[in-house]
């Protein structure tokens, strides 16, 4: 039925099948606006937020999605700035995850604000020397780069492309895409470190603050560092869950195996980074406020925030993925290579989670005890909205896009087009 | 403001613990005072709104060397280093200030749009969300402050050192031909409320207020007490707050400091 839609030279599913995993999806999505409005008409009393914990799930995820998105940036760098030709194959699905994960996170800000009719304060009222300021301002145009990056991907429809304006549209844009790769890239900058700010510079919570250098905490470098290192560990990952899902190769494994071996030396060169910087925090910074390392991991409920904590973002998360990523020999085993950049997306996450949430529960007053959260529904089905959101996207651009330029040589068509 | 007379205030307070009971009259007084509404279930106190709230601090020792102490809380009004207190540099949208003339940090609701960066910067939990619509019992709204502005769902609030008082005071001595207010003229409801005149609120720049009296803030060390009974809480984060407790017990004063984070034990 939609077969004039569908990309040359490349096999999909029946309609009936697609139409079944969108309604599947499309359910869950339905499931999120349900909340979504619940938030919308009764407030944020819908959710398990208290005056301890006022940033919580949706900031998480809002830093987790922002961090992983950092491979459309990353390999658009590599690919148009520095010249890694053969990133052409990927750079495609890498704008597209990014697009998912940039609109996800001005999805999640929009819940998240107590009075969503005033989010343009933020732009208006703009204080020049908040960390959030500049985030929303280079997040959003960033957002504008990618979707002027994935614009010309929309015009390579097949029935698209048949308009001669959107042709040469598409055409043109492809030339100037390093421009926008640029500009993605100088934005993605500082707003990935302005998100390393938010927590870095409050010296009134002893665990997330840092020193720096002049205005900027150390936090702010590290947040731009590990988005360019796990951002493109995210683009292969659901690449690869992506293969899983079509039952195709669409990637071919140079392609991969660069991005790998490039991501596990930036994920290798942040974690000693990460490294000295929890050393010189335990050692000088937490001290010198009245804290010691563990006051920040011991005697707090279940020990949800133990010491394992550090140990798995920093080891199991960090140093492991990038030894695994940076021997070839083990980087080119599929489940090897899957398995690291799962730990490596995982290892962003927590870090994320830990400078977000355990930030809030730790007790800085003496007298005062950890705090405890557990999101309610409404943040839950919030935040898996933007999931299925993404699922979605992405089902209809690989269906109807030429996203993986690699996939008609790769999965040859007897007989056909 | 104030710049008639050229000279910079400090607003700030001194609250002597050894006279607290924790009655709480301190608590009711600024909610009246300031239209903060309350909820039938105030149970999880994390979700309650307090400009103004009394800690039970224990020395954490066994009957009968057991003490209990109770803590008034109010907005620190930190100016932290020339001014850069640790919640209005965060807000995004320019809705919390420092005033270099008094000292205080305002809040202006109709600016907040909720992100509760603010709360987050905060240590004191002094900066809380309104979760809900206030919702006033039947004829209750009649008994509001027309000074106050009642505040509406999805915005942060706190602690004013109840700015509209020093406003409807200096109003009041210009309209009297003066440039000074008295000591009496601006008192914050909490300090007029408790009964054990356990709060002292004035100038902290003004050697003739209690306040400075009492605190004797060391202008080069950061307004770090010479009062050897007198602590801020948290001092050592570089917060720099002019509330200024009193006690002649070295567990309390060790209780509010991260020097020793953790009261003594048995």
């Amino acid at each position: 039925m939609d077969s004039a839609l569908i990309p040359n030279g490349v096999k999909r599913c029946s309609i009936g099948q697609f139409a079944v995993w969108i309604a599947i999806n499309g359910a869950i999505l339905l499931w999120g606006v349900w909340a979504l409005l619940l938030i919308y008409f009764k407030g944020l009393n819908q959710t398990n937020m208290t005056n301890a914990y006022g940033f919580a799930l949706w900031i998480w995820a809002d830093l987790a999605v922002i961090a992983l998105g950092g491979g459309a940036f990353f390999t658009g760098l590599l690919r148009y700035i520095i010249g890694k030709d053969e990133l052409k194959h990927i750079i495609n699905y890498a704008v597209l995850i990014g697009f998912v994960c940039y609109s996800s996170a001005l999805l999640i800000l929009a819940i998240d604000v107590g009075q969503p009719l005033r989010a343009w304060f933020i732009f208006w009222h703009a204080n020049v020397h908040s960390m959030l300021t500049e985030v929303a301002f280079c997040l959003t145009c960033y957002f504008g780069v990618l979707t002027i990056e994935y614009i010309p991907l929309i015009l390579e429809n097949r029935q698209l492309n048949r308009v001669p304006f959107f042709h040469h549209l598409a055409h043109n844009m492809h030339h100037i895409m390093a421009l926008f790769a640029a500009t993605g890239a100088f934005l993605s900058f500082f707003h990935q470190g302005s998100l390393g700010g938010v927590t870095g510079v409050l010296y009134g919570r002893p665990f997330g603050f840092r020193t720096g250098l002049l205005v900027w905490p150390w936090t702010f470098f590290l947040y731009t560092w590990s988005a360019a290192a796990c951002g493109p560990c995210f683009t292969i990952f659901i690449t690869r869950i992506t293969e899983m899902a079509t039952g195709k190769k669409l990637v071919k494994d140079n392609v991969i195996d660069l991005l790998a071996k490039i991501a596990g030396w930036m994920l290798a060169t942040y974690m000693v980074a990460k490294i000295i910087d929890t050393w010189y925090w335990a050692a000088v910074t937490a001290p010198s406020m009245g804290f010691t390392l563990m006051d920040f991991y011991s005697n707090n409920p279940g020990s949800a925030y133990g010491i394992w904590i550090l140990i798995a973002e920093i080891l199991v998360c960090g140093v492991l993925p990038a030894v695994l990523l940076l021997m070839p020999s083990l980087r080119r085993n599929p489940s090897v290579l899957f398995a690291a950049v799962t730990l490596a997306v995982l290892g962003a996450c927590l870090n994320r989670w830990v400078m977000v949430l355990q930030m809030q529960a730790a007790p800085v007053l003496s007298f005062e005890p950890w705090f405890t959260y557990f999101p309610s529904w409404q943040e839950v089905a919030t935040t898996i909205l933007p999931v299925a959101y993404g699922v979605i996207l992405i089902s209809l651009s690989y269906r109807y896009l030429p996203i993986f330029p690699q996939e008609p040589e790769l999965n040859p068509i007897e007989g056909g087009k | 403001m104030d710049q008639h007379n050229g000279s910079n205030k400090k607003f700030g307070m001194v609250i002597d613990l050894d006279k607290c009971t924790g009655c709480g009259a301190c608590m009711v007084a600024c909610m009246a005072e300031n239209n903060v509404p309350v909820r039938e279930d105030e149970t999880n106190k994390m979700l309650s709104l307090h400009w103004m709230r009394v800690y039970r601090l224990t020395n954490g020792k066994p009957f009968p060397q057991s003490e209990e102490c109770f803590l008034p809380r109010p907005c620190q009004h930190c100016e932290g280093h020339h001014g850069h207190s640790p919640c209005v540099s965060v807000c995004p949208a320019t809705a919390t200030d420092y005033d270099m003339h008094t000292g205080i940090v305002s809040q202006i609701p109709t600016r907040c749009f909720g992100c509760r960066y603010c709360m987050a910067a905060c240590p004191y939990h002094v900066r809380q969300f309104n979760w809900w619509d206030p919702v006033w019992p039947d004829g209750m709204e009649r008994m509001l402050n027309p000074n106050v502005s009642v505040r509406m769902r999805g915005i942060v609030e706190k602690c004013s050192f109840c700015y509209h008082r020093y406003q409807i005071a200096k109003d009041k001595a210009y309209a009297e031909g003066r440039r000074e207010l008295q000591e009496g003229e601006y008192q914050t409801a909490c300090t007029q409320a408790c009964p054990a005149g356990a709060i002292l609120f004035g100038d902290l720049n003004n050697p003739k207020h209690a306040v400075a009296r009492i605190a004797q803030p060391d202008p080069a060390r950061e307004g770090k007490s010479r009062n050897p009974n007198a602590f801020r809480l948290l001092e050592r984060l570089g917060t720099n707050p002019k509330i200024y407790y009193l006690s002649t017990r070295e567990w309390v004063r060790k209780a509010g400091d991260t020097e020793v984070r953790k009261p003594e034990k048995a």
